[in-house]
């Protein structure tokens, strides 16, 4: 009977799943599908503890272990979900998405050492190749889930500024080394059983290869990793549901598997990249080179806030381009309020979002959002170039590779081929940025030395407050 | 050769499981706008601490005199948890915060 509640609770959270995930892909019932696959995931949560049945060893135990963690885990997590500005988001999910992996890594370690005590207790010549397609899950749970930990803590480090980008010469033959070991290594313990010590060997390497795998990789490229890293956690979990013949697990990991895979893709889509070619770390290799190549561009001219101020005043359409410099200023409720003082003037404001502005896809939407920017004035990337060429004043907030005119016309540059944003369209370009150093991808803009484009130094919310104060006095 | 064989036989179902929920997962992101990416790959990010069951079956199969076994299921449960709980409550104030623009 029990057991069969426990069937019906994970089938309710593995359609709750699958539900969720896809009315999280409507503006209009994301938030419902959200809250309806937590609700399943608790019902799961519920029914694991109280009616699941090992056929050893019966009912659980250890309850107030297993509540103590749950009551930490929760009141850690929804603290640190709260507090969480809304800038540091993509760190924050690879922070989660870590700790999945290390989650599932667990897993896999102390199932090893409980089914290696019984490989060498039980004499049975058929025991080792019985156990061993369980051997074979256990070891890929533990390197995928290994990779995904160290790697998301990398991205982690990376995105809030802790780690920089670090690569040398050689570095993708030796990660294709470890990473090659730990897959010789994982062979050889299924093969033999016995070797229990070795697990920790495969342990070791799949971290360090978790480590450099992301060490390279650029910032411009965080998204992506993020969004791999977050399907080999659900291919980690999956072996867990594999290995307790557990549907509700299988389903939810595969899921978030296939679809993480996908979204992976569509993200390296929108940078016009391989997903080969972010794998290898190329993208920070080439960075590197070509920012120390040629550097001088010609000269580049500046604009003073009250010459802003007038242009944007008397134009008829401004368009204004966020980046990351403006989720780093926290400036997106000084730039409403720049939409809502120009509004109130007459001039047309529209945002012009590029698909991997930020940190990651729909960055800036949700920072818009926030300061309550209405949804119809965000334009996407094609539709914001077909209104280019009637823009008068493009403001370009904070962002810098997504307008580089080099991914169309630089074939060596590194982000050939991605499309961006065509600001020159327009008839006057007004940048903003802290100062002339090169954007995430560590290359040259030639646009900010184009002759329609002028300089506005400074912290994007400053600037931002200074230029409302200024435009209200004109 | 045969025990290849016959793995694939016994575990059909979970193997049937695993080719639809590929096909599930890919059909459900096609159709995506990419506004909802962040908040997307969070939600998926929140699905995934599912591996938390595992965690709490570990802890409770644990025998009370192995404290290797209780120390590392303890940890696993809590860092599961903080994935599950982190996770939607990150994607929750993400969508919050889509949901008061719209009029």
């Amino acid at each position: 009977m029990n057991q069969d509640l426990l069937t019906i609770c994970y089938l309710i959270g593995s359609i709750t799943f699958i539900i969720g995930l896809k009315m999280l892909s409507n503006p209009a019932s994301a938030r419902k599908g959200n809250l309806l696959a937590a609700a399943g995931m608790t019902i799961a949560i519920l029914g694991t503890i109280f009616l699941y049945q090992d056929v050893e060893t019966g009912y659980l135990n250890n309850y107030a272990w297993i509540f103590g963690g749950l009551v930490i885990g929760a009141i850690i997590g929804t603290l640190a979900a709260k507090k969480v500005k809304m800038t540091a988001m993509p760190e924050m999910v690879s922070l989660f998405n870590g700790m999945g992996g290390a989650c599932a890594a667990l897993i896999s370690i102390v199932e090893f050492n409980h089914l290696s005590k019984e490989l060498i207790s039980n004499p049975n010549p058929l025991f080792i190749p019985h156990e061993q397609p369980t051997v074979f899950i256990i070891v890929v749970g533990l390197i995928i889930g290994s990779v995904s930990f160290a790697g998301s803590m990398i991205a982690w480090g990376k995105l809030n500024g802790k780690v920089k980008d670090f690569s040398f010469k050689g570095q993708n033959i030796l990660n294709l080394l470890v990473l090659a070991l730990a897959i010789l290594s994982a062979v050889y313990l299924v093969m033999n059983p016995l070797q229990h010590n070795l697990l920790y060997v495969i342990l070791v390497l799949s971290l360090i290869y978790g480590i450099f795998f992301v060490m390279p990789i650029g910032g411009a490229d965080m998204p992506v990793v993020i969004s791999l890293l977050n399907s080999f956690t659900g291919v980690a979990a999956a072996c867990g549901g594999f290995l307790y013949n557990n549907k509700v697990m299988l389903t939810g990991g595969i899921l978030v598997g296939a679809a993480g895979t996908l979204l992976t893709i569509l993200m390296c889509k929108a940078m016009n990249r391989s997903l080969k070619n972010v794998l290898i770390g190329s993208f920070g290799g080439n960075a590197k080179t070509s920012s120390t190549g040629p550097v001088s561009q010609g000269l580049y001219k500046e604009i003073s806030l009250s010459d802003t101020a007038m242009i944007m005043s008397y134009a008829s359409k401004v368009m204004i381009v966020p980046g990351y410099g403006l989720a780093v200023a926290q400036a997106q409720h000084a730039c409403h309020e720049l939409e809502k003082i120009l509004t109130e003037k007459g001039v047309e404001v529209k945002y012009a979002i590029h698909p991997v502005a930020g940190r990651m896809p729909g960055h800036m939407n949700v920072l818009l959002a926030e300061a309550d920017v209405s949804y119809d004035n965000l334009l996407e990337m094609e539709k914001a170039n077909d209104e280019f060429p009637t823009t008068d004043v493009v403001f370009i907030l904070g962002a810098n590779d997504v307008v580089n005119p080099a991914a169309k016309n630089d074939p060596t540059s590194p982000i050939y081929g991605m499309p961006i944003l065509d600001v020159e369209l327009a008839k006057t370009i007004v940048v903003n940025k802290r100062s002339m150093k090169p954007g995430y991808a560590g290359i040259e803009n030639e646009l900010f030395f184009k002759p329609k484009t002028s300089m506005l130094f400074g912290d994007a919310k400053k600037v931002l407050q200074d230029l409302c104060a200024e435009i209200k006095s004109v | 050769m045969q025990s290849i064989l016959h793995f694939i036989t016994i575990n059909q179902p979970i193997i049937y499981t695993v080719i639809l929920m590929i096909f599930v997962g890919i059909e459900i992101i096609e159709k995506v706008p990419s506004v909802l990416h962040t908040p997307l790959m969070s939600g998926a990010n929140a699905i995934h601490g599912v591996v938390i069951i595992g965690a709490i079956i570990v802890m409770g199969k644990a025998e009370p005199d192995n404290y290797l076994a209780l120390a590392l299921g303890f940890i696993a449960v809590v860092l599961g948890t903080l994935n599950v709980v982190g996770g939607f409550v990150v994607t929750d104030r993400m969508l919050e915060m889509f949901k008061k623009k719209k009029k």
